[in-house]
């Protein structure tokens, strides 16, 4: 059934009562041609693009969960293509192009609003440096504005302007970075995979993996043995895991990021604002409930909840750029497993392992990637070769010295 | 998290530094011909789920170096020891 307007008139004369199931659950077949290791949104997005771009429909995506019960469900929402490296920046612009037509792509209401997101700076030499990255984004033709401390007071004039640490001296805009709603974006690819003949399997957790003479024949499952010609991992915070049954030791550390959601409020933040230095994010869902969140617990973790200490740091944080939080009731806070990699970029990649592709490494940035990431990876495992977008992304670059090092931390998972 | 000290008892884990896995080897030569174990002492990770061993600095308190035994699925920590006392038990295993 195609949504559109006549669809939602017609459903509504009759009661709702004929609308269809948006995907269907099927029981694993035997054998497929793709199996994709992870039902989250770059998982399904994967399926999707193999079906629409690449014509391969004898797929099956193997969720252990329920469909979207990962990241996809657990972040905070945000799109931008705010990058400064080669590698990155025409990767996640592609993201953003991808993006703007999503809607209309899977026809399914997933709420892309492009609100502009502003990044805050506070001292010259941080100008300095965000203009050195807004240059960097246009070169590779991303919208950037560098703005005043007046032109950010127009925009938002309810932060601490005047903070004694941190005073706000102006902020790099990019307008058409923004919010998506996180949980549609999943169940948008999943109907549009799943109605152009991919199996998406519900519950159905992969235990081992049969690998012959260096090649993947198939899967164990809690639902049994499925075989395979060729077999994409998209698990982000359980990657290492996964690529353990194929014996492979990655370059990734699985760390705790929260996040939180404030009490409905009356339209307050039009944007998504950045404080960087404090460590500290916010934006205002549509339901109005501030949804904010700060950086890493900053210990490994697999817990999906975090500890109290950081949930004061990225409270005082936001109370310090906005005084006016101060009185708001927090609704909830809640964590998700990140795929740290060892240089902060991801990876979409094939492996030694013939039929064996990965796709990981996405830090806390996995969400905005989420349709480029899809579109490389089913171009990677369809081709068996990467994308030039994704030909940065290789596995092999720490050993060859290629980091991508947006931050300049080195190889540090929790510092990126 | 409370993370216990040798030298200062329990403290809560905001005192703390974390550095990570504490089953990682510093190869003991620069030899081109180690690039490998190089490689996998920088970069490679066991990312283990469950207990694993790892390195916290005690940087709000007493400046150690500590090995803290500690369940990344649960949080739950059973036990920590001075890195000196680690390296030894390591040293001694090899």
């Amino acid at each position: 059934m195609k949504y559109s307007v006549f669809s939602l008139l017609r459903n509504s004369l009759s009661g709702h009562k004929h609308w269809t199931p948006a995907w269907r659950n099927p029981e694993p077949r035997k054998d497929y041609d793709i199996i994709i290791v992870g039902g989250g949104g770059h998982g399904l997005s994967t399926a999707y693009y193999l079906a629409k771009e690449h014509k391969l429909t004898n797929v099956a995506v193997l969720e252990k969960g329920w469909l979207g019960s990962g990241n996809i469900g657990r972040n905070t929402t945000i799109i931008r293509s705010n990058y400064m490296l080669p590698g990155n920046n025409p990767f996640y612009e592609w993201s953003m192009k991808l993006w703007e037509g999503l809607e209309q792509d899977f026809n399914f209401n997933a709420m892309v609003s492009q609100r502009g997101v502003l990044n805050l700076f506070h001292t010259d030499p941080q100008r300095d440096a965000f203009a050195r990255r807004g240059n960097a984004m246009r070169i590779d033709g991303v919208d950037a504005e560098l703005l005043d401390r007046e032109a950010v007071r127009e925009m938002v004039p309810f932060l601490d302007f005047d903070n004694a640490r941190f005073p706000v001296k102006g902020g790099l805009l990019q307008r058409r970075g923004g919010t998506v709603r996180h949980d549609a974006v999943a169940w948008g690819y999943a109907r549009g995979a799943d109605s152009r003949g991919v199996d998406i399997i519900q519950n159905c957790e992969v235990t081992g993996m049969r690998i012959e003479n260096g090649r993947v024949k198939g899967v164990e499952t809690s639902k049994g043995y499925i075989g395979c010609r060729k077999l994409g991992l998209a698990a982000a915070g359980n990657s290492s895991e996964v690529a353990a049954m194929a014996g492979m030791k990655l370059p990734i550390e699985s760390h705790v990021l929260q996040a939180f959601v404030s009490e409905g409020l009356k339209p307050y933040i039009d944007q998504v604002v950045t404080f960087g230095a404090g460590h500290f994010y916010v934006s205002q869902s549509d339901k109005g409930g501030l949804v904010f969140g700060g950086d890493l617990d900053g210990y490994n973790s697999y817990a999906r909840r975090g500890n109290l200490p950081m949930v004061e740091h990225v409270i005082e944080a936001g109370v310090a750029m906005i005084p006016g939080l101060a009185r708001v009731r927090v609704l909830r806070s809640w964590g998700g497993i990140m795929d740290m990699s060892m240089d902060g970029s991801p990876i979409i990649d094939k492996t030694h392992i013939e039929g064996l592709y990965l796709n990981t490494g996405w830090c806390y940035g996995g969400f905005k990637a989420t349709p480029a990431s899809g579109w490389c990876f089913a171009h990677t495992i369809a081709k068996n070769e990467p994308h030039k977008l994704n030909a940065a992304y290789r596995l092999d670059r720490f050993r060859r010295g290629y980091m991508i090092d947006e931050k300049g931390q080195g190889a540090t998972p929790n510092l990126h | 998290m409370l993370i216990k000290c040798p030298h200062c008892g329990s403290r809560p884990s905001e005192e703390f530094t974390y550095l990570g896995d504490a089953s990682v080897k510093r190869p003991g030569s620069t030899d081109p011909s180690t690039m490998d174990q190089w490689f996998d002492y920088v970069y490679l990770r066991d990312n283990r789920k469950g207990r694993m061993h790892e390195y916290w600095h005690h940087s709000g308190g007493c400046r150690s170096w500590l090995v803290v035994d500690r369940d990344t699925l649960t949080h739950e920590i059973f036990g920590s020891m001075t890195a000196r006392d680690w390296a030894k038990r390591q040293g001694a295993g090899s």
